[in-house]
C-alpha cells in the first residue's frame, strides 16, 4: 500500500512530539517530511536558560539528531521557512523553493517573543528571548559589553537575567507590576523571589514602563523611562510575553481567532490539516508550557494514526522557576478575590520559607511554594483531581509526610509519593512507571532513567525527584505497578468506566468486555487481563466466567511463585490457631517433599516453601488442608491475639472472632490483597492498626478499623465505629469490605481507595446507611455462596487441571 | 539434522496458556521449553528461561503473540524470544507444528 504523506510545519517540540508518539504507535502509515526554519535539528527550546547559565551546551539539548531523523526515514529541511500552503493542491512551499505534498498536514509554528511596539525596538542589540540565535547573541554581546536591560518580570525574563549576569554582565529587569511573577506569585513571594534574585546580584525597576530606545551608530545604547529617568543598555531582551504565530496558516485562510483554531482532537477547520503547540488556540486558550504541548502531541498522534481515540481537553498548568537556587512552584489560581475563598498560609521570612494554599469549596484551587516546593507535585495532583480536603485540612500545610506516615523516619519525599503521583509534569511520568523501569531495566543513572521513561528530559526540574526515587528504589523494596488513569494501553478507559460498562452491558466474559469496549487488542495485556477478570466476577458472581489464563500464575495455581520458579505453600489456620494433628501433618508433607525451608509467616501461619510446581497436588492432597490464599488479591490472614480466653488483661475472645471473620471470608477476591487483625484489648498484640480492617476488643464492645498498612509506606487504620456484637463486626467488616470489592480500582489496597474517596464516605456509606449497609454484606456472603476450596477441587479433578503435569520427552 | 518430537494432543495446550516441556539439550542436561497456545490457535516454543532472571516464562500471562515474565513481567515475544523495548534480550525459540491434532517440537539433533 502506498504511504500517505505527512508533513510537519515546525520542527519544535510539540511538532516533534507528534512525529515521536506517531512513531510508536503506528510507524509505517505515512512518508513523514518536516520543514524548521532554524538551522538545527529539533532541541530543548526550554533548556536555553540552562545554556546561557553556562550550565548546559547546545549539544546538550538536542532532542533528536539528524541521525534519528534519518533513522526514521523522515525527510528533514532546516532553514526552511514554509511561507505558503496550496491546500487546493495540498502542497506546502518553503521560502527556498523546497515544497512538499501533502495527505495530512500538522502546523507546529510555535510562538513569537512580543516585541514592544516602541521607538527604537528595532535596534541591533534589541532581541527576543525564543531560539538558540538568540541565546548565542546574548552570549557573545556578554563578551563585549556591559548593561543589560531585560524587560518584563516573568518566568522567561528572570531565567534570561539570571543567565545575563551569570555571563558577566550589569543585569536591570523592568517589570511594569508591582511585584515578580504576578502571574506565578502573590505579592508575599514575588518579594521574597526579588530579595533572594537580588542577593545574586540582579537589579530591579518595579511599576516601571518603558517608554523609547536609542541608540548609536545603529546598536541601543540607551533605555527611557516614562517617569523621565533611563538607563546605560547594550542590550535589551524583551520578555513581555509571546504570541501564537499562526500567519502562515491565516494567510492558508485556515481559520485563526489569536491562534490556530483546533477542536478537542486538535484539527483546524480544514480536516486534513492539524496543529499543536503555542500556536494553537483550544477552547480560546494558548498555552506557553510545555505540559500542555505534549498532551495535545499525544492526542493528535492518535488521530494522525487513524485511532480515532483521545480527546484534549485543556490543561492545568504548574509552573517552575528554572533558576538555581530557587525553589518555587505555582498552580492553580492563587489571586486575592473575595469569592469565598479561603487562604492557608504559612510565612517564615527569616528562613525563606512561603506557602499559600487557596481553598474553595473544599478544594485547593491554587497554591503558590517559595523556598519549599518539596510538596507541590502532592498539591497540584489534589487540585487536579479535585480532592475534598477537610479531612486532612489540618495537617494540610505540613505536607504529605505529616500524614500517618510512620516507620519511616529519614525517608525522603519521594519515598512518600504515591505510584500515580506525577514526577514529570512535562512528559507526565509517575512515579510508578519511574519505579518499574528502574527495577525491571537495572537502571542506575539519571541519564538512564531520563532515556527509559523520558522523566526529567524536558525541563528538568525534576531531576531532584527523579534522583531521591532512584536512590530510595535501588535502595531495596519493591513497590507494585501503578495503576494509571487509562487501564492500560488497551484502552482509554479508566478503571471506573471500565466497571460502569460491565455493570451497564452485564458483560460476563473478557471477550465480550473487549469487544463492548472497543479494546485495542485482540486479547489485552498482562495488565488489563487480570483487572478484566476481577471487576468481571465481583460485578457479576456466580454469572460471570472465571479465566484463568486471565490471572497472575499465583492465582492460577494457588501458590506463591519464587524466583527460583518454585512454589510455595501456606495451608489455612483460621484465626492462627493450629493444633498438634495440623502440626504433624505439615511436618510429615515436609519430609517427604523434602521442603527447603518451612518458615512461620507474619500471617501466623506456616509456610512451606521451594516445592516444585509437579508436586504441588500431590502435596496438597497429603496436606488435606484448606488453601490459606496467601498468594490471593484477597482475603488474606485474620491476625488475632490470644483473647479473653487465656489472656489476663484481654476483655474480648478476639481468637474466636478472628477464626469467625476468616471463615466467613474465606475464597473472597478482592481488588488486592486485604488483611485482618483482632486483638482482645487496647494493647492491640495483634497489631490492628496496620490492617485493611483492625479489630480492637474492648470492654464494651468492638472498635474497628479500616484502611491500614504495614507495606512499603506504613499506613495507621482509622477509626470507622464502634459495635457491641461479634455478629455486627462481622456486618459492619464485611460492608466495609464489599465496597471496596465494588468500588476500588484493580490493586488499590484499601488505604489507598479511602484516600481517594475519603473516610466520610466510606462512614456514610457504612454507618448512615443501615440498609445499605445490610445489603451489601449480603452482596458479600452471596457472592461466597458455594466457594470451594481450590485445593480439593484440583486434587479431585486432577484430569482437568494439566496445567500442573510437566511433558517430558 | 531436524528432529521432530511429538509432544502433546493440542487441546491440552490451554488457549492464551502454555505447558512445560522437559528435555534434554546436546549434553544430556535437562531444560525446559515453554510450549504456548496463543487466542487463535497458533503454537510458540521458546526457552522456558527468561532473558532477565531466569522467569519460568510458560507460567505467565500469554497475550497476543506475547507472554509476560511471571517474575518481572518482562514481554517476550513468542514468535521471536525477544524482549519488549526498553528491555534487552532474547530466549531461544523453537519450530512447531501441528499433525493429526497433535503437537510437535523441532528439536536440534
Amino acid at each position: 500500500m502506498q504511504k500517505m504523506k505527512l508533513v510537519v510545519v515546525g520542527n519544535g517540540m510539540a511538532g516533534m512530539r507528534v512525529v515521536e508518539e506517531l512513531l510508536k504507535i503506528a510507524p509505517d502509515i505515512y512518508d513523514i517530511t518536516v520543514f524548521g526554519d532554524e538551522p538545527y535539528p529539533n532541541y530543548n527550546r526550554i533548556m536555553l536558560s540552562p545554556v546561557l547559565a553556562n550550565e548546559q551546551t547546545i549539544n546538550d539539548i538536542i532532542l533528536n539528531t539528524r541521525e534519528w531523523y534519518a533513522e526514521n526515514n523522515i525527510t528533514l529541511y532546516t532553514s526552511a521557512r514554509i511561507n505558503k500552503i496550496d491546500r487546493k493542491n495540498r502542497v506546502a512551499y518553503a521560502e527556498d523553493g523546497t515544497s512538499a505534498e501533502y495527505d495530512r498536514l500538522l502546523l507546529a509554528t510555535g510562538s513569537k517573543p512580543f516585541m514592544l511596539p516602541i521607538e527604537g525596538a528595532n535596534l541591533e542589540g534589541v532581541i527576543g528571548y525564543r531560539d538558540i540565535k538568540d541565546t548565542d547573541q546574548m552570549i557573545a554581546t556578554a563578551k563585549t559589553h556591559k548593561h543589560a536591560v531585560v524587560i518584563g518580570g516573568g518566568l522567561l525574563g528572570l531565567e534570561a537575567a539570571n543567565g545575563l549576569k551569570i555571563q558577566g554582565m550589569e543585569v536591570t529587569v523592568i517589570h511594569r507590576n508591582e511585584w515578580l511573577l504576578e502571574k506565578q506569585l502573590d505579592k508575599t513571594a514575588g518579594k521574597m523571589l526579588q530579595k533572594s534574585l537580588e542577593a545574586k546580584g540582579l537589579n530591579f525597576q518595579l511599576k516601571q514602563n518603558t517608554k523609547e530606545i536609542t541608540g548609536k551608530d545603529g546598536r541601543v545604547n540607551t533605555i527611557h523611562f516614562a517617569d523621565g529617568s533611563s538607563l546605560p543598555a547594550d542590550l535589551v531582551v524583551m520578555a513581555v510575553g509571546i504570541r501564537p504565530n499562526f500567519s502562515l496558516a491565516e494567510s492558508a485562510g485556515i481559520y485563526c481567532n489569536k491562534g490556530i483554531v483546533v477542536n478537542d482532537t486538535m484539527q483546524t477547520f480544514d480536516p486534513r490539516v492539524y496543529a499543536v503547540g503555542e500556536c494553537v488556540a483550544h477552547r480560546g486558550i494558548s498555552y506557553g508550557l510545555v505540559a500542555p504541548l505534549f498532551e495535545m502531541a499525544k492526542v493528535c498522534a492518535t488521530h494522525l494514526a487513524n485511532f480515532g481515540i483521545g480527546q484534549y481537553k485543556g490543561s492545568v498548568t504548574s509552573t517552575k522557576l528554572k533558576v538555581t537556587g530557587i525553589d518555587l512552584f505555582s498552580a492553580g489560581d492563587f489571586g486575592n478575590i473575595d469569592d469565598g475563598r479561603e487562604e492557608i498560609v504559612l510565612h517564615d521570612a527569616v528562613g525563606g520559607v512561603y506557602k499559600k494554599l487557596v481553598i474553595k469549596d473544599d478544594k485547593i484551587i491554587g497554591s503558590v511554594l517559595y523556598g519549599d516546593t518539596a510538596d507541590g507535585a502532592w498539591y497540584f495532583k489534589m487540585l487536579r483531581d479535585g480532592k475534598p480536603i477537610h479531612e486532612i485540612r489540618d495537617h494540610l500545610m505540613f505536607g504529605q509526610d505529616s500524614l500517618g506516615n510512620t516507620g519511616h523516619q529519614g525517608q525522603d519525599k519521594a519515598a512518600a509519593m504515591t505510584n500515580e503521583m506525577e514526577v514529570c509534569g512535562c512528559n507526565g511520568v509517575c512515579k510508578g512507571t519511574i519505579v518499574k523501569a528502574i527495577q525491571d531495566q537495572g537502571l542506575f543513572t539519571i541519564d538512564d532513567v531520563k532515556k527509559q521513561t523520558k522523566a526529567g528530559s524536558s525541563c528538568g526540574s525534576c531531576v531532584g525527584l527523579v534522583e531521591q526515587i532512584l536512590a530510595s528504589t535501588l535502595g531495596g523494596g519493591y513497590a507494585p505497578p501503578s495503576t494509571s488513569k487509562a487501564v492500560c494501553g488497551c484502552t482509554d478507559k479508566n478503571h471506573e468506566e471500565v466497571r460502569a460498562e460491565i455493570r451497564t452491558h452485564k458483560y460476563l466474559n473478557i471477550p465480550d468486555a473487549m469487544k463492548g469496549m472497543s479494546w485495542r487488542t485482540p486479547n489485552g495485556c498482562a495488565t488489563c487481563r487480570p483487572a478484566l477478570n476481577y471487576y468481571l466476577l465481583s460485578t457479576w458472581p456466580h454469572e460471570a466466567v472465571d479465566d484463568p489464563q486471565s490471572r497472575f500464575i499465583n492465582e492460577r495455581v494457588h501458590a506463591n511463585i519464587q524466583k527460583d520458579g518454585t512454589y510455595s505453600v501456606i495451608p489455612r489456620m483460621y484465626g492462627g490457631v493450629t493444633s498438634p494433628d495440623q502440626l504433624r501433618k505439615i511436618a510429615d508433607v515436609a519430609d517427604k517433599y523434602a521442603v527447603p525451608m518451612v518458615k512461620v509467616t507474619g500471617g501466623q501461619r506456616i509456610d512451606l516453601l521451594g516445592v516444585k510446581k509437579e508436586d504441588l497436588v500431590d502435596m496438597w492432597k497429603d496436606l488435606d488442608m484448606p488453601s490459606g490464599y496467601a498468594y490471593a488479591k484477597g482475603i488474606r490472614t485474620v491476625k488475632t491475639c490470644v483473647g479473653s480466653e487465656f489472656c489476663r488483661f484481654g476483655t474480648q475472645n478476639s481468637t474466636q472472632m478472628g477464626i469467625d471473620i476468616e471463615k466467613a471470608f474465606d475464597h473472597m477476591w478482592a481488588p488486592h490483597k486485604v488483611k485482618f487483625a483482632v486483638s482482645g484489648c487496647p494493647r492491640n498484640c495483634a497489631e490492628s492498626g496496620i490492617k485493611d480492617v483492625g479489630i480492637i476488643g474492648v470492654d464494651s464492645g468492638w472498635e474497628i478499623y479500616v484502611g491500614g498498612n504495614g507495606g512499603i509506606k506504613t499506613e495507621v487504620a482509622q477509626f470507622l465505629c464502634k459495635v457491641k456484637t461479634s455478629d455486627e463486626v462481622l456486618e459492619y467488616s464485611g460492608a466495609f469490605i464489599q465496597i471496596y470489592r465494588e468500588e476500588a480500582r484493580y490493586l488499590d489496597r484499601t488505604v489507598h481507595w479511602i484516600e481517594r474517596v475519603g473516610l466520610e464516605y466510606v462512614k456514610q456509606r457504612i454507618l448512615e446507611d443501615a440498609e445499605g449497609r445490610k445489603a451489601a454484606f449480603e452482596r458479600l456472603l452471596y457472592a461466597l455462596q458455594g466457594a470451594v476450596n481450590p485445593w480439593a477441587e484440583r486434587v479431585e479433578k486432577r484430569e482437568q487441571h494439566k496445567e500442573f503435569e510437566t511433558i517430558t520427552i | 539434522m531436524s528432529n521432530w518430537v511429538k509432544v502433546a494432543p493440542f487441546d491440552e495446550i490451554p488457549k492464551l496458556g502454555a505447558r512445560v516441556v522437559r528435555t534434554k539439550d546436546s549434553e544430556q542436561k535437562e531444560f525446559d521449553i515453554g510450549v504456548f497456545r496463543t487466542e487463535d490457535d497458533r503454537i510458540f516454543a521458546i526457552n522456558n528461561t527468561c532473558p532477565h532472571k531466569g522467569g519460568p516464562l510458560s507460567q505467565g500471562i500469554v497475550y497476543g503473540d506475547k507472554v509476560a515474565c511471571p517474575l518481572h513481567s518482562w514481554k517476550i515475544s513468542l514468535v521471536d524470544g525477544k524482549a519488549e523495548e526498553p528491555d534487552v534480550g532474547e530466549t531461544a525459540c523453537f519450530n512447531t507444528k501441528i499433525e493429526d491434532g497433535f503437537v510437535y517440537l523441532e528439536l536440534k539433533a
